[in-house]
């Protein structure tokens, strides 16, 4: 590992692993304490779009990314609060209308595309300085936004009908919320690639949820698993030379398993207090 | 009409084609205690979400502390049911105390000094200080239920409604919540809405049958007769399956 920090593209990739890790961290959380892992979900496969829209218009995929998982996380956020019933539904038919349009947008646009798999699947050890830096921008606004609305965040996600009473606007500090979903979102896809995002999204928050009681401390411990797995799953890659992307994904799925077994044999030594 | 906390005129409420609740008329004075009983499904949490602006009648006057629900709702503590929420959630009580001082900061303030003192005094009045560093589901649910209310005092209202309080407390911790609000009841307007007629009776000051339709005994005093008729209005309407016999008697004597 230490030999393989000579190249620039590990170093890039080490530092990409850091940067979606706070994103993840912060934000996953929240969707895992929400129980909104799908919506996100939907989030990062609409995403597609702006992928191919970007390659049709010749402009950065990436920005294209931002473009329409905003959109969509508006999109869904409107609709699946004004028909919370069918929320699942709607999420699901924008999830697959988005990959949709960006397969149609790449067929109509001339010449091959050889990285659109790196959306996909992502491609930690591709990441160009200027992605790093960009990262860098979002990983700031979305920390920003979060240390500025922690309140409103934690009031919305514990009890949203309190928060209603006490005069907070919910329905805008959740589009909020869903916006910075999205921004992570595409800072993950780069390193994960879009079909695994959820993963990296959910784990770290989820394994932290059962140790931690408090949701700051959650953000911090998801944040530190994070650069763990990222780390871990970069060096394993590099070892072994399998795919990147997936290898951070079985490094986080297995500690989740550990992470489950172990607390329910801590749970079997001391009984649950009531 | 001065010291009116809550006046309701022919309200009615429609979800989907059904009538929720039904030409319900409520008058609730400054300092009473008001407890609303009724079967499940019967209207009492809709009645709630009507006073705080949630549901918007579909006929009927609303108006809470003499202004329009949404505007009054701030005013309110509002102490929901604890079963809807998320026992896992990472939440401390004093962070769901803290709570309750949320809607007097605007954006981007955090809580100060003042707000951490009125979040501690509320817990105080609970007597949930003690375990203030708790994560709420390590609790009891009487003790949840006084991290609750204590989150509604610390909204400073001048109004606690509560939804359900007593649900799935046993006899002994359901005296001592009643006892707390009796209490709290001093300083404060209380209406609370409970599908158990059980120990509500002995500590509210008046009381109403809500199936659809309101029965409304607006009465200071708990009279013998009085707690006769609330405990047999809900028994009959959930043992015998007959609200209208039960309810036409008490419309009669309503209107005596």
């Amino acid at each position: 590992m230490i030999e393989a920090l000579q190249y620039e593209f590990m170093r890039n990739a080490l530092m990409a692993g850091v940067l979606v890790s706070i994103a993840c961290g912060v934000i996953g959380a929240y969707v895992v304490v929400n129980k909104i892992v799908f919506l996100s979900g939907g989030i990062s496969h609409a995403a597609y779009g702006g992928i191919g829209l970007g390659y049709f218009l010749g402009i950065n995929p990436v920005l294209g990314a931002i473009a329409f998982s905003l959109a969509s996380a508006l999109g869904m956020g409107v609709v699946s609060r004004k028909a919370r019933q069918r929320a699942d539904t709607t999420i699901g038919i924008l999830w697959a209308l988005g990959m949709a349009l960006g397969i149609i947008f790449i067929d109509l646009t001339p010449g091959y595309s050889a990285d659109l798999m790196s959306y996909l699947f992502g491609s930690i050890l591709t990441v160009p300085t200027s992605d790093i830096v960009l990262m860098l921008v979002l990983d700031a606004v979305i920390i920003s936004v979060v240390v500025l609305f922690y309140k409103e965040f934690l009031a919305l996600s514990f009890d949203e009908e309190f928060a209603t009473v006490v005069g907070i606007p919910v329905e805008r500090i959740y589009l909020l919320l869903l916006c910075l979903i999205a921004l992570t979102v595409v800072m993950l896809m780069r390193v994960v690639g879009l079909i695994m995002v959820i993963a990296l999204l959910t784990i770290p928050a989820a394994i932290s949820e059962q140790f931690i009681s408090n949701l700051k401390k959650m953000m911090l411990l998801s944040t530190l698993l994070g650069v763990l797995f990222t780390t871990a799953g970069l060096w394993l890659s590099y070892a072994f030379d399998l795919t990147s992307g997936a290898t951070i994904i079985i490094v986080a799925g297995v500690g989740f398993l550990l992470s489950v077994f172990y607390k329910n044999i801590a749970q079997r030594r001391t009984p649950a207090q009531m | 009409m001065s010291g009116e906390v809550i006046r309701l005129e022919d309200v009615w409420v429609h979800y989907n084609g059904l009538t929720v609740l039904e030409g319900v008329n409520l008058s609730v004075r400054e300092g009473d205690f008001l407890g609303i009983i009724g079967p499940n499904g019967g209207g009492k949490t809709t009645l709630l979400k009507v006073i705080l602006g949630l549901v918007r009648p579909s006929r009927g006057g609303v108006s809470v502390l003499g202004d329009s629900p949404n505007r009054a709702r701030r005013l309110i503590g509002y102490v929901p049911q604890y079963s809807s929420f998320d026992r896992d959630f990472p939440i401390s009580v004093w962070d769901v105390a803290l709570m309750g001082r949320l809607g007097h900061k605007g954006c981007f303030r955090n809580y100060d000094e003042k707000d951490k003192g009125i979040a501690a005094e509320a817990l105080k009045k609970v007597e949930m200080f003690d375990l203030k560093d708790r994560q709420i589901g390590e609790l009891s649910w009487g003790q949840r239920q006084r991290v609750l209310i204590a989150r509604a005092l610390a909204t400073e209202p001048k109004l606690l409604l509560l939804d359900e309080p007593a649900a799935s407390l046993d006899t002994r911790i359901e005296v001592g919540l009643y006892e707390l609000l009796h209490r709290l009841n001093e300083e404060v307007t209380i209406m609370l809405v409970s599908h158990d007629i059980g120990i509500i009776s002995a500590y509210v000051k008046t009381i109403a049958c809500l199936n659809r339709r309101l029965v409304y005994h607006a009465s200071k005093e708990i009279t013998p007769d009085m707690l006769d008729e609330a405990y047999r209005c809900p028994v009959d309407l959930i043992a015998h399956g007959l609200p209208h016999r039960v309810l036409s008697t008490h419309r009669e004597e309503a209107e005596r």
